[in-house]
């Protein structure tokens, strides 16, 4: 017996509020999860800043990676086994992959790597190749085994079908978390029949179909997605608290270039502020380093990143106002900015201007340089028909990116007129934050 | 505040215009691996590496008047064709964005074809893997563009071309 075809004694599983049973058999698959890399998931949250808005949201991506895994196990061993087009060599390559998927994430990403110019899917990819446990646990599934698992996450892969089973419009990343947040957020939405929608996939030539008469449960989905979006991951409380965080790493690396002296030294940074993060100062990264160090700022001599920590720790969040970027809202944004600096509030870390984008579904039309894998639908008749040729639904919603901007500020500091009166007054009037005869709203 | 649109809108004022979706995010991609400053993030994609980052920057450039975009119709599909508006240029004007060689190496790589372009950005996604490993991958993920040999030699001489005319930010 090889390894990678070694099964536990007993089957393990894991309870899961989502799933209610991850099932693991595979060898493989229980020694990747007690690697030391696959465990510091359990430290980083899977929707960052979001539980300051919804306080249920402390999920890790550990959950999610598990559901992720559990949702294409039971693909490919209830639905896909013995099927012609499914070829069962792959099944260990598509549940590692799964399992796999965001090991390379770093506490709060999002943050991170728009400070930083870090992309979680290189760390992943790093992680995966390099002198790591989980390199060590792969490669005694086969030498080239690591490099196939990477390729599958990065979408390099030959075949199509496996890595459109973690990463297309329908995939099993996506049905984990819309289902995982929402139970975690404790919002309505994000539901939907993941159990009809396992049963009518079918594994074709560079892709995974759906049957017709599952149409309904795939529009359902697509809904919940697109509800999801607008109702929990892009929530303006949340965004307030990115940019806040995101403030936060800015100062923190302007003031190590500008050779401040800590209080509390960020020797976990050091490699990150230099650009030259290395995956073992990576993985030594974890949401509580992060979140001491904040705790510990707070008590710096520099009063911004005191300030911003402040604000992160005990949610002082800053206050929004509508953004819709033209010429005139640009030029008021500039007048804005200058009036900041006469006020004594520095424009760069407490005037922020954040965007959320999301287009719920779109299809590749031939020529239009577009590209999104549509999700195709299998008809009665054996032929394939992409999913908005056949609903209505989908058609109303097809290639229409929906986007929000937001102006971020500190509404404390401005109504705080102990100083400067007439200038946060003149800002506050522009921000259209004050009555008719003065009063701030 | 906005300096990651003022720099799309340098290369727009570089190029004076740009036919077609793909060849704008392959220019990015490209100009990104010459170790100037653009920092949207790329995945593998059917045509080669894309940011859906890019397409939502330009999308937001297009609303705000900087960017003009005109859709043609061409045989059987559409193209879009991208230049700078005259406040898009008064905007820029705001703007000192240290990108030194960016003119000439935009327009060396707006000359090229847009296919030419996606074998240019899939051999530099690959630049980690040896050219017998990349050039399996180009005959492998991207079989429908049937890509020749001799195309392959060229994209890679057109990269040394583009290193050794010290377009890379670095270098300069």
């Amino acid at each position: 017996m090889t390894y990678a075809s070694e099964k536990l004694p007993e089957e393990k599983v894991f309870k899961d509020p989502v799933h209610r049973y991850i099932h693991v058999r595979d060898k493989i698959i229980w020694d990747l999860i007690g690697t030391k890399e696959f465990q510091r998931l359990r430290r980083i949250r899977q929707l960052g800043t979001t539980f300051l808005t919804f306080h249920g949201a402390e999920h890790s991506r550990f959950n999610h990676s598990l559901g992720v895994y559990e949702i294409v196990r039971r693909i490919v061993d209830d639905v896909f086994r013995g099927r012609p087009e499914w070829n069962e060599d792959e099944r260990l390559l598509s549940l590692c992959a799964a399992l796999l998927h965001d090991v390379g994430h770093g506490p709060f990403s999002h943050s991170f790597e728009k400070v930083f110019h870090l992309d979680h899917e290189d760390f992943t990819q790093a992680i995966i190749l390099g002198n790591t446990e989980i390199n060590r646990v792969l490669s005694k599934a086969g030498a080239e085994f690591p490099k196939k698992v990477a390729e599958v996450i990065a979408k390099t892969y030959k075949n199509k079908q496996v890595i459109s089973l973690i990463s297309s419009q329908i995939d099993a990343d996506r049905m984990d978390y819309l289902q995982r947040d929402a139970f975690y957020t404790g919002v309505q939405y994000g539901h939907f029949d993941m159990e009809r929608i396992l049963r009518v996939m079918r594994p074709r030539e560079d892709q995974v179909v759906i049957k017709y008469s599952g149409m309904h449960a795939v529009e359902d989905y697509i809904m919940s997605r697109y509800q999801m979006y607008w109702q929990v991951y892009f929530h303006p409380v949340t965004r307030s608290a990115e940019v806040i965080l995101s403030k936060i790493l800015h100062r923190a690396k302007a003031l190590y270039e500008n050779n401040y002296s800590f209080q509390a030294d960020p020797v976990h940074f050091y490699s990150i502020f230099k650009g030259d993060v290395t995956v073992e100062d990576y993985l030594k990264l974890d949401e509580s380093i992060i979140l001491y160090y904040f705790q510990e700022w707070q008590k710096e001599k520099d009063p911004i990143l005191s300030d911003l920590c402040n604000r992160f720790i005990n949610r002082r969040l800053f206050k929004y106002v509508e953004f819709q970027p033209s010429n005139e809202q640009l030029m008021k944004l500039i007048e804005l900015t200058n009036l900041f600096k006469k006020a004594g509030i520095d424009p760069e870390y407490y005037l922020v201007v954040d965007s959320s984008s999301d287009l719920p579904y779109d299809f590749y039309r031939p020529g239009e340089e577009e590209e999104r894998l549509p999700i195709h639908l299998l008809m009665p008749n054996g032929e394939i028909r992409e999913l908005s040729r056949e609903s209505e639904i989908v058609d109303a919603i097809t290639g229409k990116r929906r986007t929000d901007h937001k102006l971020y500020f500190p509404l404390d500091f401005l109504k705080d007129f102990s100083e400067k009166r007439n200038l946060k007054k003149q800002i506050l009037e522009i921000l259209q934050l004050t009555d008719k005869d003065g009063f701030i709203l | 505040m906005l300096t990651e649109h003022a720099k799309l809108m340098k290369v727009l004022s570089a190029s004076k215009e740009i036919i077609g979706r793909k060849k704008l995010q392959k220019i990015i991609f490209i100009a990104k691996k010459l170790n100037y400053p653009f920092y949207e993030k790329y995945e593998f994609h059917f045509y080669g590496p894309y940011s859906e980052e890019l397409t939502l920057r330009i999308e937001e450039l297009c609303n705000m008047g900087f960017i003009n975009e005109v859709k043609e119709k061409k045989g059987g599909y559409y193209q879009y064709k991208y230049s700078l508006t005259k406040s898009g240029q008064e905007f820029l004007s705001h703007y000192d964005l240290d990108m030194p060689e960016l003119q000439n190496c935009i327009n060396e790589l707006n000359a090229q074809s847009a296919r030419f372009l996606e074998l240019v950005s899939t051999i530099l996604y690959f630049d980690h893997l040896d050219k017998e490993e990349v050039k399996e991958k180009v005959f492998t993920l991207k079989k429908k563009q049937r890509y020749t040999d001799e195309e392959v030699e060229e994209a890679y001489q057109f990269i040394q071309r583009l290193q050794d005319h010290k377009f890379s930010a670095k270098i300069s």
